[in-house]
């Protein structure tokens, strides 16, 4: 199998601090990978990194082979339009009814009849069971159903690749099993590539090929969701059981208690 | 995509701002006719234009003809000589007419006056780069109160 | 040396906000234009040009009154309350219409338009056109800076001509100034090439600049809640700073030098 973007030797830096140290890692075609981890350590800023919002500080980013980093402007926005991230907000234009808004990529892309775009739109709601919140505004829907509104959006163009960002973060258990279902269906149905970031792990394991789990900088452990399991990396089985202290210590970095208090 | 309101309402706005672009043009600024338009040029000399400026208006009994262009002094004479640009319209006024200048109300600011002449065959009209011969002086006020001063001394 | 230090950075921080805003200027000026983008334009025309047209009438017509008054009090000790229209004619055209304009812009429509373009960017809105592959400089920036700038001069004309209408209704109306003479004084004062037309060419320049400085501080705002309303605020100032340090350089240049 293909790898469709292939991660070599990255570092990125946001001012003086580092968000990824020398990491590495590849999509394969076909198949859905979870990048794991805990918050506050720029999972976001990975994705972002694919998608060429940002670039990295040392190392290369490759679609298809491709220098995402090094791309002219114009030849970047044609690859992502094979590309399209599901925003952790949703990201729905509040201006416009939900309709409009899944029209909206068709209609800056293609010059396709209303017609055909109300055909394709309304068979995209179908797909994520919005077709009578058609004519909803954004700010009328649920938290869970903006998302599911958003990942129709995302699908609009039939892309090859869908970066999830925090799909499940804040959604009730309900939304995030019509959510891992939806996820799971349209990689079967559409043959897409997707990335999700996220910290839910008991989700995240039951669609994912593959899993990296991020820390520190790094990629602490990498394998499928088996592998991962397996793991005897305590930093991983930390992160897999939740537990409050471990490797990824409970307290933020601080000088010791008895200094603080004591005044020694 | 954008609603009919959106459209009525642009359309009322773009139609507000012409309306007030010709209120300003027609009624507030100055007619295009004068000093815009076709307009020839007369030359004056006076002894003392007082606080004649340049661009104060030319007027027949009221009507404004057009402007005064620049004011120089001739090198030779040392005396003020005025340039008026007429508007083309009034291009009739034979070479018999004068000018003066006068002032609107006590404290009005300076125009010129220009009375036109008989025209008696034989006389020609003014046209472009004349100089108009018969011209009176402004009145300056320290002059009038000097004469006056001067005729009542005499007496 | 710390302060030292301090200067430099903030001198350097400076002019690399300058740099960006210019970045988003020519990005938004260089887009390619597109068809589609002019329903987007006309759009906003409604949103920042109507919208404000109720506060501009309101305060055009209120400041023709104000004038008219003052200035009846003053001319009419020397006799010369014939001199009321062009009085107030000049000044609104010259200076009130476009300044005051650019000022009620600036608070009404420039704060708006701040606030939104930084809500767009909090809200991911932005960051999700550019992973759609559209140009948010296009389809977000350019249109709000093309109806900034065409609705501005609009307003200030409607707001000079209101404004003078409202003169008209306090001198002649109420003050008994005579009609024919507001009028006719007024019309053999005002050139339309030096006065109206110079008040035009400041409204556009302001036009320009209040609505850059908008929507830059929008796109360069800091996507928080305080980051939003600090950007929003500095829209209001530094556009009120810039309309009135401009006014005087324009106005230096335009009737400084007969």
């Amino acid at each position: 199998m293909n790898n469709l973007i292939e991660i070599d030797s990255l570092t990125f830096k946001r001012g003086e601090r580092t968000i990824y140290d020398n990491i590495s890692l590849q999509i394969k075609e076909g198949q859905t990978t979870a990048v794991m981890g805990p918050s506050g350590i720029g999972k976001t800023t990975l994705l972002k990194l694919i998608g060429g919002q940002l670039s990295p500080t040392s190392g290369d980013i490759k679609f298809r082979g491709e220098s995402i980093p090094n791309m002219k402007r114009s030849r970047l926005f044609n690859v992502r339009r094979q590309m399209s991230m599901l925003f952790q907000s949703g990201a729905l234009f509040t201006d416009m009814t939900v309709f409009d808004n899944i029209a909206f990529p068709i209609r800056e892309h293609t010059n396709l009849s209303e017609e055909f775009i109300r055909t394709v739109v309304l068979m995209k709601l179908q797909a994520v069971g919005l077709r009578g919140a058609a004519d909803l505004m954004p700010s009328e829907l649920s938290g869970g159903m903006a998302r599911r509104a958003a990942l129709a959006r995302s699908i609009a163009l039939d892309p090859e690749l869908i970066m999830y960002d925090e799909p499940f973060a804040g959604q009730d258990p309900i939304s995030m099993g019509v959510l891992v279902k939806l996820i799971k269906q349209l990689n079967n149905a559409l043959k897409l590539t997707s990335v999700v970031v996220t910290h839910d792990v008991k989700e995240v394991m039951s669609i994912a090929d593959y899993v990296y789990i991020l820390a520190e900088k790094k990629i602490i452990g990498s394998g499928t969701p088996e592998e991962i399991r397996q793991s005897d990396s305590a930093l991983v089985q930390q992160f897999l059981k939740g537990q409050a202290d471990g490797p990824v210590p409970f307290h933020y970095p601080a000088k010791e208690i008895t200094a603080e208090f004591l005044g020694a | 995509m954008i609603s009919r309101k959106t459209e009525i309402w642009v359309g009322l706005f773009v139609a507000l701002a012409i309306a007030a672009t010709l209120m300003l043009a027609l009624n507030v600024a100055s007619k295009g006719s004068v000093g815009q338009g076709e307009t020839y040029s007369l030359f004056a000399k006076f002894d003392n234009i007082g606080g004649l400026k340049v661009r104060s208006s030319v007027k027949v009994g009221g009507v404004t003809i057009g402007r005064v262009e620049s004011i120089e002094l001739d090198p030779e004479d040392f005396t003020p000589v005025v340039k008026l640009s007429i508007s083309q319209q009034y291009n009739l006024f034979p070479e018999t007419s004068s000018v003066s200048i006068l002032t609107s109300g006590l404290l009005g600011e300076q125009y010129i006056g220009f009375q036109p002449g008989f025209s008696i065959d034989g006389i020609e009209n003014l046209k472009e780069g004349d100089y108009i011969a018969d011209t009176k002086s402004a009145l300056v006020l320290e002059d009038l109160i000097g004469q006056f001063l001067f005729s009542r001394d005499s007496e | 040396m710390e302060a030292l230090a301090k200067l430099g950075r903030s001198t350097l921080d400076k002019f690399s906000a300058l740099g960006r805003a210019t970045f988003v200027l020519l990005g938004a000026v260089m887009s390619v234009p597109q068809l589609k983008n002019i329903p987007l334009t006309i759009k906003q025309i409604y949103v920042v040009g109507v919208q404000s047209l109720s506060i501009i009438i309101v305060s055009g017509l209120f400041i023709g009154m104000v004038m008219a008054l003052q200035g009846y009090t003053i001319l009419v000790d020397y006799g010369a309350e014939g001199s009321l229209g062009p009085m107030v004619a000049l000044s609104l055209l010259r200076e009130l219409g476009p300044v005051v304009t650019a000022l009620l812009f600036a608070g009404r429509a420039g704060s708006a338009l701040t606030a939104e373009i930084g809500l767009m960017k909090a809200t991911e809105q932005l960051s999700s056109l550019e992973m759609m592959a559209v140009d948010p400089l296009r389809r977000i920036v350019a249109p709000r800076l093309w109806a900034g700038v065409i609705s501005m001069p609009m307003l200030a004309i409607i707001f000079s001509a209101v404004g003078i209408l409202g003169g008209h209704l306090v001198g002649v109306d109420w003050l008994g100034v005579d009609a024919g003479s507001y009028w006719s004084i007024m019309q053999s004062t005002v050139e339309w090439n030096e006065d109206v037309l110079n008040g035009f060419i400041k409204s556009i320049v302001f036009a320009f600049v209040v609505t850059w400085i908008a929507i830059f501080k929008g796109y360069d705002s800091i996507p928080t809640s305080e980051g939003i309303s600090a950007a929003t605020t500095q829209t209001v100032v530094y556009s009120s700073l810039a309309v009135l340090g401009l006014d005087f350089v324009l106005t230096a240049i335009m009737f400084g030098i007969e």
